[in-house]
């Protein structure tokens, strides 16, 4: 079991767990995410890993409620226990096999929506602690998607943060922004975009548009995250890929973005339901 | 013994009913048909079917002890060469092993050698609840780490507790069993009757068992052997990856990996109201593939309320799957395209499924594995409606293991070489069962797993 010791509450549907699990923390790396489950007929869940630390043990999850399972895990508090962590997994992000020297010379943009900025916050982190310079734009509907403000402020150069209605920040989507800094001059070795398939595939095309290299974390169904099942198959480049071995990062330019965002929709039906029996209704489903 | 009575029929659900339900298709023989049927057995001086069973099982001594009515003496005959026997009465392919060498089957029916092994093995089970476990052997002290819980790690884990090592099992899912918990469905071998009490009887040997760790990501095998101090590993991770087709239209929604399919409902229990875990309901399914997990897989379709067509592309007589596995598919309502192979997955306007293209075959000459190749026949293309197809073409090895491992030879497939008794490239390092020999079965998977259990102890004892 795995105990969870501490638990924030973000916004209203996100919260932050610091939950024991010395083998994850330990083996952990920018780039990985990591299964959760809990209770007997609980789902494997993926989740992003936002932090980690190997002397303590703790790997800490950002975890928005999207339906039944994630509500499952939300509702749990400090001192309550997780029933399974399974990761790290998947590929840690390219840089981690870059030396320190190239690392100080790179200028790296990353773009976060939403709750993607927890998956961002560790990769800005160790590449800021290396020298490297970073800027983070965090982008969300509205001020209440909004996360890690202060923290991501402390690992990157410069923060801008904006939200579709305007509420917090500057008013528009991540792309808006992307373009500007594109337009004032600003140029980037590598521009990294987590969040949802949607925004990444409208971040994918205006950088393709401002001619920047652009790597995106993709969260497909999944069941194992082991490779065993194959339901996170995904086209990169004209062949199959599984996000959870092979990825879960892959150059954006090479994904089919609209097969992924229609493999996400398989189960819309039966998530409905459950959402609608589980007085979760409210949540909105693309 | 050499009774001349016809095979004794074992009882089943009716295939109506449990077309409908998940529980156990065969009840299995009771004590009165089990000593009936071993009466028939001719105790051969040169018992074929010893030499066909890939662990040797003594099985004519067993079987004499069951018709002398002396169940508990059957049971430790058998436990002297297999370690899960109410698994593999229920799962080996006995008709090409033990019962398809068996002279009673040149004139007549062959004894029914995979009943009365299960006969015996749960006999066993059922009247031992509650007794003390057998007492833990005296430990030697030494620590061996055994990589995936499936039949192979389980083997090697059981025999190496017995000779005193303190064995931990790693599993990489939340549950242990590998493939008997998340392939073989529950109506074939049950999980809490028969796979979790054959685990508890290891976990009674003083074996643990870390589920949760992905072997390769969560820890390596040096650190296992250099930081955890563990004298040797055994790798038994199986061959996990699934192989799908390569035709057009393979990731439209609605095609599925039969491991995907099978782990939904028999890991996660996607069947049961209760689960959190959706499985993908549709009226039709197509499943390509003839071996028992294509089987499995329509079987488990059929029960979840879908009309289900199996695609094979060879004849009937080619098909690799058990033959009780086909029969029971047939009684239950699955329908057979033979000498068919799927060209193209046909999607609406929206990318979900809604039919298969396939093409007829035909078979020529036999290729490599003696069997006769199947050939297309141009120009017979049509279109079978379906919502699902699943595909059970096979599995491949995941090439973690081996690409986290430093100096771990493998070969072009992926799978782990060794030498000698299961000896990998990497001294104390030893594999067996499908990351060794391809996807195979669990009985030769559980054989190597008990080889690689005395290699291991006698490479500990020359060094140590």
């Amino acid at each position: 079991m795995y105990k969870i010791l501490k638990k924030e509450q973000l916004t209203p549907l996100i919260f932050s767990m610091v939950v024991e699990a010395p083998r994850i923390a330990r083996s952990a790396k920018p780039g990985q995410f990591l299964i959760v489950r809990t209770g007997d007929m609980g789902e494997r869940v993926p989740l992003t890993i936002c932090d980690f630390d190997r002397e303590k043990g703790t790997v800490r999850i950002v975890i928005q409620i999207a339906g039944v399972s994630s509500n499952k895990i939300c509702s749990l508090n400090e001192g309550d226990s997780l029933t399974d962590i399974t990761g790290p997994l998947g590929k840690p992000s390219d840089f981690m096999e870059f030396t320190p020297d190239k690392i100080k010379s790179l200028r790296y943009l990353f773009v976060a929506g939403g709750v993607g900025a927890a998956p961002v916050y560790p990769q800005a982190k160790y590449l800021h602690s290396l020298g490297a310079k970073v800027d983070v734009i965090i982008g969300a509907r509205n001020k209440d998607l909004i996360i890690m403000e202060e923290e991501m402020r402390k690992v990157c150069t410069n923060l801008f943060i904006c939200t579709d209605d305007g509420s917090k920040g500057e008013k528009g989507n991540v792309t808006v922004l992307m373009e500007r800094l594109y337009a004032q001059g600003n140029k980037y070795d590598m521009c990294v975009a987590i969040g949802p398939m949607i925004m990444m595939k409208f971040a994918t095309l205006m950088a393709k548009k401002c001619n920047l290299p652009i790597i995106v974390s993709l969260n497909t169904l999944m069941v194992d995250g082991t490779g065993m099942c194959g339901a996170c198959r995904v086209s990169v480049g004209g062949k199959t890929m599984f996000a959870c071995v092979d990825g879960p990062e892959f150059n954006g330019y090479d994904v089919d973005f609209d097969e992924a965002l229609r493999r996400q929709t398989l189960y819309r039906k039966e998530e409905q339901q459950a959402d609608a029996e589980a007085g979760l209704d409210f949540l909105v489903r693309k | 013994m050499a009774n001349k009575i016809d095979r004794v029929p074992v009882r089943e659900q009716d295939p109506k009913v449990r077309a409908t339900n998940f529980e156990e298709v065969c009840y299995g023989y009771n004590a009165e048909e089990a000593m009936l049927e071993a009466s028939r057995c001719l105790n051969c001086k040169n018992p074929r079917c010893v030499a066909s069973c890939p662990v040797g099982i003594k099985i004519p001594n067993f079987i004499a002890e069951v018709f002398k009515g002396d169940f508990n003496k059957a049971f430790e005959i058998i436990s002297e060469d297999s370690s899960l026997p109410a698994i593999c009465g229920r799962v080996c392919p006995q008709e090409t092993q033990c019962e398809g060498s068996c002279i009673l089957g040149v004139k007549g029916q062959p004894v029914s050698i995979g009943k009365l092994e299960r006969f015996v093995a749960d006999h066993h089970r059922e009247n031992s609840d509650g007794q003390k476990p057998v007492e833990s052997p005296q430990s030697n002290g030494h620590k061996v780490a055994v990589i995936g819980s499936g039949p192979s790690g389980l083997a090697c884990a059981s025999d190496l507790a017995k000779m005193g090592y303190s064995v931990t099992i790693f599993e990489s899912l939340h549950k242990a069993g590998g493939v008997l918990t998340y392939g073989i469905p529950e109506f074939r071998l049950p999980k809490k009757k028969v796979v979790e009490k054959e685990l508890q009887s290891l976990f009674d040997l003083g074996v643990k068992i870390e589920t949760n760790v992905f072997v390769g990501l969560t820890v390596t095998i040096d650190d296992l052997l250099n930081k955890e101090g563990f004298k040797a590993v055994f790798v038994g991770t199986g061959a996990g990856l699934p192989l799908f087709l390569n035709i057009p239209g393979e990731n439209l929604n609605g095609v599925f990996s039969a491991n995907e399919y099978l782990t939904r409902n028999n890991l996660m229990q996607a069947f049961d109201q209760k689960s959190d875990t959706p499985i993908f309901h549709a009226k039709r399914v197509c499943v390509v593939g003839g071996g028992n997990v294509a089987m499995d897989a329509a079987r488990t379709a059929l029960r979840l309320g879908a009309d289900v067509t199996i695609i094979y592309r060879r004849s009937e007589k080619e098909l690799p799957a058990r033959a009780e596995e086909v029969h029971h598919a047939k009684e239950e309502g699955v329908k057979f395209q033979l000498l068919t192979n799927p060209t193209k997955v046909i999607g609406d306007e929206n990318g979900w499924v809604k039919g298969v293209e396939c093409i007829r075959m035909e078979l020529g000459e036999p290729d490599e594995s003696g069997r006769r190749s199947p050939q297309p026949v141009a120009g017979s293309e049509f279109v079978i409606d379906t919502d699902a197809l699943i595909v059970a073409l096979g599995t491949k090895i995941n090439r973690l293991i081996a690409d986290t491992t430093p100096n771990l030879e493998t070969d072009k497939k992926g799978r782990l070489v060794t030498s000698g008794e299961t000896a990998t490239s990497r001294a104390g390092v030893f594999a067996g069962g499908d990351v060794v020999t391809g996807a195979a079965t669990v009985i030769l998977a559980m054989g190597e797993g008990r080889r690689a259990a005395k290699a291991i102890d006698r490479y500990i004892k020359e060094r140590y």
